[in-house]
């Protein structure tokens, strides 16, 4: 029975015991080792997140280089358009200008043309019609030289009227 | 290698302790006549005694003599506090060397100290073997094998534990080195497999302290106990232990037991009132059920464990014949293998329910 039954003697040194030793332990040695082994714990987390924010960073460097190539290489394109697009538009400007001004000289040498020819009609007709009284002129004198003739005229002429 | 090593060493403590309960066994014979009483002697060793006896030289002869560390008897009684020293007893357990200090007589009977009555001159027994003229001091704190034993297992422990907090340096980035990182998964291992599951990540620092300290304290004294030629020191094996430990378990469990844990014990939320009523007895019951149990199961296991290996010993001066010893042997070999296992397991479980009671005691409501 008595193996079953607390001895006084042994609780009363086991409390004191475990109690001293609690005291101890805590003070200088749970205390130290825990507060060291989070700690230690706390530093390898921060290693840890602060070398993942690193390699964040590298990614957003390279991705910011990859951007910033991409954005120059856009540039050049956009440059080299622009460039060519012009080439194109001052060529075909200058053909136009060409063509217009081909134009109007045809249409002026045209009108030129035109006028010449219309002058040297006037002057044709001119020409014609003085040449024509001239030889009308010939004809009549010609015609009326004789009294016969001069009569013979004006009978015809008077015949016709005598219609009207 | 290692394993050869381990085993050459548990052999070699296999064989000592058996010469040591040889040694046991023959004093025993040598009092009580020709009788090996196995129980008797289980008992003698398992229990608790006055001094720390290592060995008998000479067993039976003329110049027998017993290399003991005599430990102080200190005992209170009416005529106040008496000391002296367990070597005065002799040896004797059995009430036939009288010590006479301030005027008392003392005798140690099977490792219980009396005070005889008045005017008596020897202890007389009754049917059962209890003294009838002699009565038990008001108070016996005498420094037995089992605070003795305490006292060299804490001595270790501030050892080991003070120079691995040493080893923690700021210097060195709190990397720890020697001894620090032997002791340092236990400690982890308290943290993290026992306390924060159990407690939770928020409260479980204020009771670090305490479970570390019953962690290794139980594991250490457990251990203690199983080198045979220390004598038994079957400190964690003794119900006094357990039962200071559970005690202060309890006790700060009552203490941190917030509205939430008392509300649980005395009015159920969540279920009918008769329910309530009928289950009020159940909680208070078990209140003080949880560390009963821790009390019992440490008791219990580490007893049952040491009763073993010395029932398994005896059957060699039962059968009293040589042949039984490797019987013996290989069954306490086998036993011996298990309790050291059952050293770790049983300091686990003790802590792991102690963090589960606190961890009981200051969960919040969650509903």
């Amino acid at each position: 029975m008595d193996l079953i039954t607390p001895e006084f003697g042994l609780v009363f040194w086991t409390l004191i015991t475990f109690l001293v030793l609690l005291f101890i332990l805590r003070k200088f040695a749970w205390n130290p080792i825990l507060g060291a082994v989070s700690e230690r714990e706390e530093g390898i987390k921060d290693a840890l997140a602060s070398a993942e924010k690193a390699r964040q960073e590298m990614e957003n460097l390279q991705a910011d280089n990859e951007r910033i190539l991409q954005e120059a290489r856009a540039e050049r394109e956009a440059m080299l358009k622009d460039a060519r697009d012009m080439k194109a538009k001052m060529i075909s400007d200058a053909k136009d200008e060409a063509q217009a001004q081909a134009n109007k000289m045809i249409e002026q040498a045209q009108a030129a043309i035109d006028s010449e020819k219309k002058a040297a009609m006037a002057e044709l007709k001119n020409h014609v019609a003085g040449l024509s009284i001239e030889i009308a002129e010939k004809v009549v004198r010609n015609e009326l030289s004789n009294k016969d003739k001069q009569i013979k005229l004006v009978e015809d002429m008077l015949g016709e009227t005598t219609l009207n | 290698m290692t394993l050869n090593t381990f085993r050459n060493l548990a052999l070699t403590a296999l064989f000592l302790s058996a010469s040591f309960i040889g040694f046991a066994k023959e004093s025993g014979e040598g009092e009580e006549g020709n009788k090996f009483d196995p129980k008797e002697m289980i008992l003698h060793h398992v229990k608790d005694a006055y001094g720390m006896h290592i060995a008998t030289l000479n067993e039976g002869k003329e110049n027998e003599s017993h290399i003991t560390i005599p430990l102080p008897v200190i005992v209170y009684t009416d005529k106040g506090l008496t000391t002296f020293s367990s070597a005065a007893f002799h040896h004797d357990y059995h009430g036939h060397e009288i010590v006479e200090r301030n005027g008392e007589k003392f005798v140690n009977v099977h490792e219980k100290v009396y005070v005889l009555d008045e005017g008596a001159t020897e202890v007389a027994y009754d049917a059962e073997g209890h003294p009838t003229n002699a009565h038990r001091p008001t108070l016996d704190l005498s420094i037995t094998r089992n605070v003795f034993m305490m006292w060299v297992s804490i001595a270790l422990l501030l050892f080991i534990f003070l120079s691995a907090a040493r080893r923690y340096k700021k210097a060195d980035n709190y990397v720890p080195s020697g001894i620090a990182s032997f002791v340092e998964p236990l400690i982890v291992f308290v943290r993290d497999e026992i306390a924060k599951p159990m407690i939770g990540d928020h409260k479980y620092k204020r009771y670090m302290p305490y479970l570390l300290t019953i962690f290794f304290f139980i594991w250490i004294n457990n251990i203690f106990g199983l080198i045979p030629i220390l004598n038994g020191a079957n400190v964690s094996g003794n119900i006094a232990f357990t039962f200071t430990l559970a005690a202060i378990t309890f006790i700060i469990t009552t203490f941190s037991g917030n509205k939430h844990y008392w509300q649980h014990i005395f009015w159920m939320p969540g279920v009918p009132v008769p329910m309530k009523i009928f289950l009020m007895p159940i909680e208070i019951i078990g209140m003080f059920v949880k560390p009963i149990s821790l009390m019992i199961r440490l008791f219990a296991n580490i007893t049952a464990g040491h009763v073993i290996i010395l029932a398994l010993m005896s059957l060699i001066f039962v059968f009293k014949t040589v042949a039984m010893a490797p019987v013996s042997v290989v069954f306490s070999l086998f036993i011996t293998v298990i309790e050291i296992v059952v050293t770790a397991i049983q300091a686990y479980i003790f802590t792991i329910l102690s963090a589960l009671y606190f961890g009981m005691a200051t969960e919040e409501a969650h509903h």
